[in-house]
């Protein structure tokens, strides 16, 4: 019992320190890169914040896909769509901010549409010349698509692995939707070459400076929000449909709308995310919904631990991290190293880095406890989901089962 | 037309090239020779004729020339040369080989000369020559030419064909090419409407385009008989377009047969997602490419035999690599498919990186047998001959496994493990092992599929890549635990492609396929062959 | 037969599975407020008769009727639940990663949907039904414990505390003594005699000294259909009942 509640306020507190820091980051980055000169000791250079600003919009979508999967159960494949949707939305208002700046100088339509000789915006292009209707853009359109494909997916009891691949069947198809000239989002190229954000030059420093900011600020929110989530009723219930769905149903829950409300929330954070990532690497093309990048972001959070509020934080810093430094060193190796630490993961650290911390500290709090009243020989805590690592960990052996 | 008459020539003189003509050549450059001693157009004519009576196509050539202009002979010599002139220059050919010659000006030349009626003198004697060809295909192949670029001054001719003609088919296609001669011609309106309907029934593209600008210049009951007999060809060639479709389709759908069934064996068995199933492929593709590599440097006279040999080869390093696969890293995973998932990902992105490193990131040639290329005509379709293989191969796969499956004690003990794992282990079927071979059968199994789609796709290291969503959709829709499902599942999914494509464009029809699986998993979340359970808890 | 005065009524329900029949025309009538126990061989339906009740499987034939006026078949899963049917399963299904009162305050009966439990604060009054439930299946002290952590009765326990907590008015209690030890069993028996006060119950069971201990009154089902009915002594005084099921 008391080991319960001290580790509830453990984590409760990991939360606020998280919190705390990654504000603190959002002042004193910025301050540090802008204020200090480039010669200081404590000068955080222009490229670092960028690529750092980049990283938190990737914790973002990893904490987005952990709500889902970590806490309940759900592989989604294709979170990068939602990701990739976000992201195309800020660039279709960075692009109508370019005005007649652009190579053709036409003063509505984008480069690439006077290029495939359109003559007028399309319908869709409508209203993203205002910020606060991208804003609700971002959210709505991966919300609405979540929502829609959830509904169909949950109400159907589409699980496990079948739903992980539509997911993935999902992002594909946008891939290839989006590769097309005449859906109108640039093709092959994508959007590219912003000029302004809310009269801004986004190239500038200080322009920057506050997109880092409002990246480390949205991630703290994001991380407030899952929170708040994970230890409401509601909250508890989403644990519970991982653990237990029929169980949920036959005392009256509708697992399909415990499902479907997460995945859209996480839909949503996705696609800030996205909003975020795009104006710090200028650039949105179809790529990003390469189903390949979906995955990465699955072994984001698996190595730092899903089914924990931090752990796809660092996860994603620390796989983007290795990324960077290995394209940079040796690029041929990056794929092995990733390949491997897909492996490795699942092999190994199946609680990820933050799990297992976890779960040393509570084994030998344990230990300890046990050490002094020899009465107190509670079983170690075991959910499922540890037995089962347990298991795999032991070398116990498992056993396949049919697809049903 | 004569470009068209040129190369109904062409075909000829290919056809007959080297046949007993040769003995009475000199006979033949004498009366050529006599076209530089003409004094009026009636004895060019006779010339003429005179060189159509030997019923040598060879003489084609210089008559062709002649109904052109462009035979001249050489005022010093009186030596019949065809000539192509150029800015006051000729160059000289022979009349007969049509080997060059020499050079001239235009000075020192005369030219023969021709007028219309020698002009249709010259075609007719053509039409008899090539329409009386020895060779039933010379003369098919006349009469083809014919019908697309009709010429009423050929009916005679061809009347004088059909009458001597006693092979079936061609004789149907002289009918058929008099009749757009009919139409061509200004003879009364019941022959042409009996011409319409010969035409009609033809049914292929050439009547049809015949038919359709014969209906703008005609009015009338002709008019209508042309629209209504374009309009039956039009049905007839929706029919083959559709045939076409579906022959594409289960083209496509073997392909994808190949590429999931595996994938449905693993999955199906051992509920077993491996995402390096198209690596698999891959890998066999690779062999294959090695194995061409090896015979091409050392034994080029077996290049025939390269995909026979890559067989089973590319079955032995897939399925060993799957065994390695699942002895070194999915037997620790079972029971949790998510991580399963993720690890085979990983191995997929290893095997990947491997190959570009071993073979470098673009795409490796693999040749095609001379028995898989080429293509040949049924109907109104072209089928080619590697997609023909592939389907064919496809089959058999499907049917081995199924007899695998179904008749051996191996396919048992894979059903038994299946249907109740405990309850096979304590009937003593040792079940890890079962499970490691039935990995490796799917993964071999995935192997050859690399073999067969060397064939027809690129070999780049990213070649699994692009079938692994496929193969995982019909998997998906066709349902687990049933091969026939696979089966069915890749082959209405690979036609519905096709179906969709022509009128969605490729890559929308390929979008459309995927949200209507989408939309299917929703009506029946265990795809198409799903065994019903009943356990409540799942 | 009359549907007045019945908490469960199924006519003539039929269902098959590929070609195989799992109920064949099986007709059943629980009064209000009866409790009944249902013994039969493996295979004979049991588990699919619940299934049927609880919206699982659609029948393809047949009237289902809860209380005497609500048609069972078209509703799904947790309309019925929401209804007032609880269903325990065979093998035990509690939420591991929960804790036993969490579990409680899951269960309780209230609104089912998501904005509510979004923004939900326990009340004084929930306290006070989980503390009774808590009493009720004698777990009052392993409140914070894991749900993972339970034994194998207590988990059982647990579960038929969640189908209380539902408040409902017809529970379908499968196999609920399986795994325990005798003591274990005459607790359940106690606590199920307990309960069947003020609900309508269903009890599948394969221990007979467990039946016996109930003392209500026994349906037998075999193939699909009822067999035998009525008293235990009855029932296993019947030559088919000790053919197919109880043995010589």
């Amino acid at each position: 019992m008391i080991t319960r509640r001290f580790f509830a306020n453990g984590a409760d507190r990991r939360i606020f320190i998280t919190i705390g820091l990654l504000l603190g980051v959002a002042v004193l980055v910025p301050i540090l890169n802008i204020a200090l000169p480039p010669d200081s000791a404590f000068h955080v250079p222009s490229y670092m914040v960028a690529l750092v600003g980049k990283y938190l919009c990737f914790a973002l979508l990893a904490l987005a896909l952990d709500l889902v999967w970590g806490y309940c159960g759900i592989l989604s494949l294709g979170h990068g769509a939602f990701f990739a949707l976000g992201g195309y939305a800020m660039g279709m208002y960075l692009m109508r901010q370019i005005g007649d700046r652009g190579v053709y100088g036409n003063p509505i339509l984008p480069d690439f549409m006077v290029f495939l000789n359109w003559k007028e915006l399309p319908w869709f292009w409508y209203g993203f010349d205002q910020f606060w209707f991208a804003v609700i853009m971002v959210m709505l359109v991966p919300g609405l698509l979540a929502f829609i494909f959830g509904w169909f997916a949950f109400r159907s009891r589409v699980t496990g692995v079948y739903l992980s691949i539509i997911t993935q069947a999902m992002t594909y198809a946008l891939l290839l939707a989006f590769f097309r000239n005449d859906m109108g989002f640039g093709g092959n190229n994508g959007l590219t070459d912003f000029k302004d954000i809310l009269g801004f030059n986004v190239q500038a420093n200080t322009t920057r400076s506050a997109i880092f900011a409002a990246s480390a600020v949205a991630l703290a929110l994001g991380v407030f929000i899952t929170w708040a989530i994970i230890n409401s009723k509601y909250g508890k219930l989403l644990i519970a449909v991982r653990d237990a769905e029929s169980r949920t149903r036959f005392i009256g829950w509708r697992p399909e709308n415990v499902k479907l409300f997460a995945f859209t929330v996480s839909a949503v954070m996705a696609g800030i995310a996205g909003a975020l990532y795009v104006p710090q690497v200028g650039i949105i093309n179809p790529g990003e919904f390469a189903p390949a990048n979906s995955i990465e972001v699955v072994i984001w959070t698996a190595v730092g631990g899903r089914g924990t509020i931090v752990g796809p934080i660092v996860g994603a810093l620390l796989v983007n991290a290795g990324k960077s430094w290995f394209t940079g060193v040796l690029p041929e190796y990056w794929l092995f190293a990733l390949g491997g630490l897909f492996i490795a993961t699942t092999l190994f650290l199946p609680r990820g880095v933050i799990g297992m911390w976890d779960h040393w500290m509570a084994t030998y709090r344990e230990r300890k406890a046990a050490a002094l009243p020899p009465s107190a020989g509670t079983p170690a805590a075991t959910t499922p989901q540890q037995r089962e690592w347990q298991a795999s960990a032991t070398g116990g052996a498992p056993e396949p089962q049919p697809a049903e | 037309m004569t470009f068209l008459r040129a190369i109904g020539l062409l075909l000829l003189l290919f056809a007959t090239s080297g046949a007993s003509a040769q003995s009475n050549e000199t006979a033949l450059r004498e009366t050529i020779a006599d076209l530089s001693s003409v004094k009026n157009f009636r004895e060019t004519e006779e010339i003429v004729r005179s060189l159509g009576a030997t019923g040598d196509p060879v003489v084609g050539r210089v008559l062709n020339a002649l109904s052109d202009g462009n035979v001249s002979f050489r005022k010093s010599d009186n030596v019949v040369f065809i000539v192509s002139e150029r800015a006051g220059r000729a160059k000289l050919f022979d009349p007969i080989s049509g080997d060059e010659v020499g050079e001239a000006t235009t000075t020192e030349l005369t030219k023969v000369k021709v007028n219309n009626g020698l002009r249709r003198s010259i075609r007719e004697v053509f039409a008899t020559l090539t329409l009386g060809s020895p060779n039933p295909a010379v003369r098919q192949q006349a009469a083809d030419t014919m019908f697309i670029s009709p010429d009423p001054a050929a009916i005679e001719g061809l009347d004088a064909a059909i009458a001597k003609e006693d092979v079936a088919s061609v004789k149907q296609r002289m009918v058929q090419a008099r009749a757009a001669a009919v139409l061509a011609s200004d003879l009364p309106e019941a022959d042409k409407l009996a011409a319409i309907e010969v035409i009609g029934a033809r049914g292929d593209r050439s009547a049809l385009s015949l038919l359709v600008s014969y209906q703008g210049r005609s009015e009338g009951a002709l008019r209508e008989a042309a629209a209504s007999a374009a309009s039956g060809i039009e049905s007839t060639i929706a029919v083959w377009n559709a045939a076409q479709n579906v022959w594409y389709g289960i083209s496509l759908g073997s392909v994808l047969l190949l590429a999931a069934i595996g994938l449905a064996i693993t999955f199906g068995v051992m509920g077993v997602i491996n995402m390096a199933h198209g690596e698999m492929v891959m890998i066999g593709a690779y062999t294959t490419f090695v194995v061409q590599n090896i015979i091409r440097t050392s034994y080029p006279g077996l290049f025939d035999y390269s995909l026979a040999i890559a067989l089973p080869l590319a079955f032995l390093v897939a399925g060993f690599v799957g065994l390695v696969m699942e002895r070194g890293l999915i037997r620790f995973l079972y029971g949790r498919p998510l991580e399963t998932l993720l690890a085979t990902w990983g191995v997929s992105l290893v095997l990947q990186q491997l190959v570009r490193t071993m073979f470098g990131p673009t795409n490796r040639e693999v040749g095609n047998p001379s028995w898989m290329s080429g293509s040949f005509q049924l109907g109104e379709m072209a089928i080619t001959w590697n997609r023909l293989w592939i389907v064919v191969f496809s089959l058999a796969v499907f049917a081995l496994l199924l007899y695998i499956f179904n008749r051996t004690a191996w396919g048992l003990q894979m059903r038994a493990v299946t249907a109740n794992r405990r309850m096979a282990a304590s009937m003593g079927i040792r079940t890890p092992w079962v499970d490691a071979f039935t990995f490796a059968l799917g993964s071999g199994i995935a192997g050859i599929a690399g073999v067969a789609l060397s064939q027809v796709d690129n070999v780049s290291p990213d070649l699994g890549q692009g079938y692994i969503i496929d193969s995982f959709m019909v998997v998906v829709f066709g349902g687990v635990g049933n091969l026939w499902g696979t089966l069915v599942g890749a082959m209405s999914l690979g036609i519905l492609n096709k179906f969709l494509e022509p009128y969605a464009g490729a890559v929308l029809g390929k979008i459309l396929v995927l949200v209507l699986i989408i939309l299917f998993i929703q009506k029946r979340p265990r795809g198409l062959f799903a065994l019903k359970g009943r356990a409540v808890e799942a | 037969m009359s549907k007045s005065g019945t908490i469960l009524y199924l006519d003539g329900v039929s269902v098959s599975f590929d070609g195989f029949r799992a109920i064949n025309n099986l007709s059943l009538v629980l009064d209000r407020g009866e409790m009944r126990a249902i013994i039969g061989p493996n295979g004979a339906g049991k588990t699919t008769m619940m299934d049927i009740v609880t919206g699982k499987t659609k029948p393809d034939s047949g009237e289902v009727y809860f209380n005497g006026e609500i048609d069972l078949t078209r509703h799904d899963e947790a309309d019925i639940a929401m209804m007032g049917i609880g269903r325990k399963f065979q093998k035990p299904t509690v939420f591991e990663s929960h804790t036993v009162e969490d579990n409680l305050m899951l269960s309780l009966k209230g609104p089912r949907s998501i904005f509510p439990a979004l923004f939900h604060r326990k009340t004084a009054d929930e306290v006070r039904r989980i503390d009774d439930i808590l009493g009720i299946i004698r777990l009052g002290d392993k409140r914070h414990m894991l749900g993972a952590n339970l034994s194998h009765g207590q988990k059982q326990w647990l579960e038929i505390g969640m189908l209380l907590a539902q408040d409902p008015k017809l529970l379908l209690v499968d196999e609920p003594v399986a795994g325990m030890t005798d003591a274990e069993t005459e607790e359940t028996a106690r606590l199920l005699k307990d309960i069947a006060k003020t609900h309508s119950v269903i009890v599948v069971e394969h221990d007979m000294h467990f039946v016996r201990e109930l003392g209500v009154k026994v349906t037998c089902l075999h193939e699909g259909s009822v067999l035998s009915e009525g008293t235990l002594d009855f029932v296993s005084a019947d030559d088919r009942v000790v053919e197919v099921y109880l043995g010589r």
